[in-house]
């Protein structure tokens, strides 16, 4: 059996003095691609800003490919390969597509040209400034951007929320293209169940900041769903 | 409006032609004020890049200036003197070589930067105003205190540094030295803006978060800004100093500090030219509306305030149809 890439242990966490993470235990194998589920302000975006240190927690422990990233900073987890898509897209908007992707770019197989070809549309937006892209634009950038760090981990925070059905697919199909080719590891939070059952392999569920439900993708019936997610 | 790089083009080569026509007319005055110009522009080309790409507003900058003009000063003095600076543990002499104090001008305010940086760049706002504020008048109030210097009477040099093959005490040939300086520094701006240090800088103001979840931590960005921000400072400090062949602790002083910040917000935040255009138009009133008013400070107040509420990008901006970034 391969080591996990990341391992969370016990893992806690609260925002001053309100604790919204409770001893939440998974981990994900090197390709493997997690859905991250839960009711609305059950801890999911939580969770992700614990993994990706911009959150400390106060309890357990954090692993990724062997590092201890509990008492890490932000900008040196990132470093080790944990690429975020944030919730809110959150691109500079004065910069331009551009600039936006090459600002933190490290070397690997996403480059500019990599990035292009999986979203052809920012090739033709290139020049513009990302505040004047529409948000579906601004989240395909929000992803290359990510990738431009060549990540070993993608999390992926509600990549596809409040945007049109024709772009969400859009989002999707990458995403899927992503999961198809490139083998990465990706940790997505979104609340599309159908898309999400065809892509990712396990599910973690959460219920008021606990693990709730964890397995297989597969195993997760509606009754599961009806009483874990509402649906 | 016309593109903002014919602007420039436009606003450098009169910046180089009026002080070589004026020279030729026999005005060395003229030659004298766009030297002052251009030393003000590029000493306000190094907060621009602090101000005008990490968005920091650095009240402190004065103290790079001195620093600058007293490393020229002090050497300068010292050669002319013959007494060395220091006899332990080596000997150190000073020079009167502008290819040796320039670097050590440039190395000083690095330094200062440097420490002042470290401290102040981990607060933010009105702190990190007022904190650079505090640590230049701390300097401000040590030069004043320091009589081996000349202390609230300042430092008089009387020859200004010699370059190899010009003769630095010819208005023209002096001015040559600050425009090809303040030229260096404005492609060092050029380059920064648009190299990935100058994106992670502009990233750092945008959204310091984010930019540490993409594996910069803004910190670092910002700290290399102010450093070379504050090396260009102080080798305009240096030669301000040969300018006036005189260093005082006014050039330590929050006036100039403030100085610096409204030449750029007049001429444009961030803009490659902005200090020129700004360092020019306040020059040029202070010379022309000083002439028939004394109380010109409150006409140039005007033209601020309408700089600020009606032309945001400064009088680059308002001239220029380029955005920053197209």
């Amino acid at each position: 059996m391969t080591a996990p890439l990341l391992k969370l242990d016990n893992v806690s966490a609260a925002y001053g003095a309100a604790e919204v993470l409770f001893d939440l235990s998974f981990d994900i194998a090197p390709g493997e691609i997690v859905a991250l589920m839960g009711r609305n302000g059950m801890g999911k975006t939580t969770t992700i800003r614990t993994i990706c240190r911009m959150l400390g927690s106060t309890h357990g422990h954090i692993t990724f490919d062997g590092h201890e990233l509990t008492s890490m900073s932000a900008h040196k987890a990132a470093q080790l390969g944990l690429g975020l898509v944030p919730e809110g897209r959150r691109c500079f908007a004065p910069l331009t597509v551009a600039e936006n992707l090459t600002v933190a770019s490290r070397p690997g197989p996403w480059d500019l040209a990599a990035v292009t070809t999986l979203f052809p549309r920012l090739r033709e937006r290139l020049g513009q400034s990302a505040g004047s892209l529409s948000g579906g634009e601004q989240q395909m950038l929000a992803i290359g951007r990510a990738l431009m760090t060549n990540p070993r981990l993608l999390l992926l925070d509600e990549a596809t929320e409040g945007l049109a059905p024709v772009v969400r697919q859009e989002i999707w199909a990458a995403i899927g293209e992503l999961a198809d080719t490139a083998a990465l590891s990706i940790l997505i939070v979104d609340k599309s169940l159908r898309e999400l059952r065809a892509l990712a392999h396990r599910a973690v569920i959460l219920e008021k900041g606990r693990k709730a439900w964890e397995g297989p993708i597969d195993a997760l019936t509606d009754d599961i769903s009806a009483r874990h997610l509402g649906v | 409006m016309i593109p903002e790089r014919w602007l420039n083009l436009g606003v450098l080569t009169l910046l180089a032609a009026v002080p070589l026509v004026a020279s030729l007319a026999g005005q060395p005055f003229t030659v004298t004020l766009a030297t002052k110009i251009a030393i003000f522009a590029l000493a306000a080309t190094g907060l621009n890049i602090a101000l005008g790409l990490g968005g920091l507003v650095s009240f402190g900058h004065a103290a790079f200036f001195g620093v600058g003009g007293y490393a020229c000063g002090i050497l300068a003095s010292h050669a002319r003197n013959y007494e060395p600076l220091s006899t332990w543990p080596w000997d150190i002499e000073g020079t009167t070589q502008m290819l040796t104090i320039w670097p050590i001008a440039v190395l000083l305010g690095g330094l200062a930067a440097l420490v002042i940086g470290a401290l102040s760049l981990r607060t933010s706002g009105i702190f990190f105003i007022m904190i650079t504020l505090a640590f230049a008048q701390m300097l401000y109030y040590f030069a004043i205190s320091w009589p081996t210097y000349g202390g609230e009477d300042g430092l008089p040099f009387y020859l200004r540094g010699d370059f190899p093959g010009l003769n630095t005490m010819d208005p023209i040939q002096f001015f040559g030295i600050c425009f090809a300086l303040l030229l260096a520094a404005l492609f060092t701006f050029h380059r920064l803006h648009r190299a990935r240090f100058g994106l992670s800088l502009e990233a750092a103001r945008q959204n310091p978060e984010r930019l540490r979840s993409l594996g910069i931590r803004p910190f670092h960005v910002r700290l290399l800004a102010f450093v070379i921000s504050g090396m260009i400072t102080a080798l305009a400090g240096a030669l301000y100093a040969d300018l006036n062949r005189f260093v005082s602790p006014a050039m330590l002083s929050w006036h100039l500090s403030g100085e610096l910040i409204v030449l750029i917000v007049l001429g444009g935040v961030g803009r490659l030219c902005g200090p020129v255009v700004g360092a020019a138009a306040y020059f040029l009133l202070e010379h022309w509306a000083g002439a028939a008013s004394e109380y010109w400070q409150f006409w140039f107040g005007l033209l601020l305030l309408g700089v600020v509420l009606f032309a945001r990008g400064g009088i680059v901006g308002a001239l220029a149809k380029d955005h920053t970034h197209d």
